[in-house]
């Protein structure tokens, strides 16, 4: 493929206040066909807000690998009103949309943001809002901006103003140290959840997107722990002999599938969170885990070997008879649905390469779309259009995006640390 | 590692040789010890054979120069199959805990790095569970012996190539308390 570089790397690059973020991006590769944008810097109205807007919103429709924003430096006019519009000037550049806006700081630290979204070619708005923001939110207000931007123009709902939770792990003195972070969707504004000296694994969000159950090793084996997002407070969910792993929750948020060897070999069971009911779904002498819900919840995905290699299998959710749904590849494991059910992204070996991939379940269709050696744990955003996933650079753990299509790929650069096991929020309730 | 198995396994082997050629009493009271080559690192421990199973003291698992210090078993990629040339070492640790049933060991299975996490965690736990298995058969008590799985999460070697995938595939034998 004919590699287009944008000049978005600059953009990221030079956000002001890049620094304070843990996870910076770059964009490792372009693509054609993106639609060229132009996102003119917004007017300051009174006192300047601590982000720029503009600059934001850019870099996320960047990001998403659909638009082509132009740099900074080769935008032609300034306009923040509609008056100061040429479409003229626009058309000449080539652009075809145009995003205009201004952010005005309002009595005790509260801003209002103004945007307009226009159509060059014919001359009109297509959008426009006005939206009361504060210094603490501005970025997610940019974020939200450029969702509707997003579904203005592609006609699919944004899913920027959601979040990534990940796991990270360092060296210190030493010591092994792990966290389980969280991050806005561009990687900024991370905070953490949980420390420990031992393993932290597998992040899964609850359909609500206000709590997270994960694997943590805190008392020398694992144990499964939900732990609210907003109070820090947690429980412990399940703690038995053996492995407690591969939390997944339904769809309606009243049940977990999760691995268990309490029977003496990795099974896959569904814990009804009510009463803690336990049913056991699998029963095969193989390694059966990372089960996962299809979105309408009727059925289950998970990797088994009870075939000889690791491959994908689906069951009702009441359990009983597995089909296989992999057969290309040795190996084929950490399913994840996307949000309309239709297709997988997975972790694919062949030939010592480990990649992520997609396969569309009506037509079997397995597509390799990302391009590393050691990737793992792919998770679709709440959109479908990307696929988050962990990777190694320079011999470390990094995150990197791919478009869900597999035509536009980023990497989520940490400054130290390996980051593995991203796993992408759902869309926010509030929308 | 290859050079460590083969050592390991030579240890193990002639200790075997050297318990049978006492008449494989248990308990160590025909004590048939060379001082002289016990200097040597390896050379030592092939001449401690006293009995039996040699000797299954407690006292021996604090003993570098004991085959029993040898305690991680390695495994085939994707594979939970304990290899022919581990099988003696791990009989000899099965023959250590059937003669002292107060010690306890936990057997910690672990998997290279390639993959996915949840996967390799279900691996390591099927490695530990053959050794399990074998210890058991040995006549090892259910009560001494538990496992857990780090799948990849606490590899023995950092690195991204064979040489460092091979010494994570494996499983640990950890006497508690010891």
């Amino acid at each position: 493929m004919k590699k287009i570089w944008l000049s978005i790397v600059t953009v990221v690059l030079c956000m002001p206040g890049w620094l304070q973020a843990a996870l910076t991006i770059e964009i490792t590769q372009g693509i054609e066909g993106a639609v060229p944008i132009a996102v003119v810097p917004f007017a300051t109205i009174g006192q300047p807000a601590p982000e720029n807007v503009a600059q934001i919103i850019a870099a996320d429709l960047a990001r998403s690998g659909r638009f082509a924003p132009t740099a900074e430096q080769d935008l032609i006019a300034r306009p923040s009103e509609v008056a100061q519009v040429r479409f003229q000037d626009w058309r000449t550049l080539g652009v075809d949309s145009l995003v205009i806006g201004k952010v005005e700081s309002l009595a005790g630290g509260q801003y209002r943001v103004q945007f307009r979204v226009f159509d060059v070619f014919r001359a009109r708005q297509l959008t426009g809002y006005s939206l009361p923001a504060s210094a603490d939110n501005l970025r997610h207000v940019a974020h939200r901006i450029a969702d509707i931007i997003y579904e203005q123009l592609t006609g699919e709902p944004g899913a920027f103003a959601t979040r990534i939770a990940y796991v990270i792990s360092e060296s210190r003195n030493g010591e092994k140290q792990y966290q389980l972070q969280l991050a806005d969707s561009d990687g900024y504004n991370p905070s953490t959840l949980l420390t420990s000296q031992q393993p932290l694994m597998s992040p899964a969000w609850s359909p609500d997107g206000r709590r997270l159950a994960y694997v943590s090793f805190e008392k020398g084996r694992a144990s499964i722990f939900v732990q609210d997002i907003g109070t820090g407070q947690r429980s412990e969910l399940a703690s038995f002999a053996g492995i407690n792993g591969a939390p997944s929750w339904s769809p309606d948020g009243r049940s977990m599938v999760l691995t268990l060897s309490r029977d003496g070999n990795p099974e896959i069971y569904r814990l009804q969170l009510n009463d803690k009911k336990l049913t056991r779904l699998t029963r095969s002498a193989g390694i059966d885990t990372e089960p996962v819900f299809a979105p309408d919840g009727s059925s289950i995905v998970f990797t088994s070997d009870r075939g000889g290699s690791p491959q994908l299998y689906r069951m009702p959710v009441a359990g009983g008879r597995a089909q296989r749904v992999t057969f290309e590849g040795s190996y084929n494991a950490s399913a994840d649905f996307s949000p309309d059910g239709r297709s997988l992204a997975l972790v694919h070996g062949e030939g010592g390469r480990y990649q992520i991939a997609t396969l569309d379940l009506d037509t079997r269709l397995l597509r390799i779309v990302s391009d590393g050696r050691l990737d793992e744990s792919p998770s679709y955003a709440p959109n479908g259009s990307m696929i988050i996933y962990a990777t190694e650079t320079g011999r470390r753990g990094v995150l990197a995006a791919v478009s869900s299509d597999g035509r536009f790929r980023q990497q989520f650069s940490l400054r130290e640390g390996n980051v593995r096991e991203p796993v992408w929020s759902p869309m926010p309730k509030s929308r | 590692m290859k050079l460590v198995k083969t050592v390991a396994v030579a240890m193990v082997m002639a200790w075997i040789a050297g318990c049978s050629s006492t008449g494989g009493t248990k308990g160590g009271d025909v004590a048939v010890e060379d001082r002289g080559a016990a200097e040597g690192a390896y050379e030592g421990a092939t001449t401690t054979g006293v009995g039996g199973y040699g000797d299954l003291s407690v006292e021996s698992l604090s003993d570098p120069n004991s085959p029993l210090s040898q305690r991680v078993i390695y495994f085939a990629y994707d594979s939970s199959e304990v290899a022919e040339e581990d099988r003696p070492l791990v009989e000899m640790h099965a023959a250590f805990l059937a003669a002292n049933p107060g010690v306890k060991v936990s057997l910690e299975g672990h998997a290279d790095e390639r993959g996915a996490r949840e996967y390799n965690i279900g691996l390591g736990d099927h490695r530990a569970q053959s050794v399990r298995r074998m210890l058991e058969l040995q006549g090892v008590a259910a009560e001494q012996v538990s496992t857990v799985s780090y799948g990849e999460e606490k590899p023995a070697v950092e690195g991204h190539d064979e040489s460092a995938w091979a010494m994570n595939r494996r499983v640990e034998l950890v006497y508690v308390g010891y």
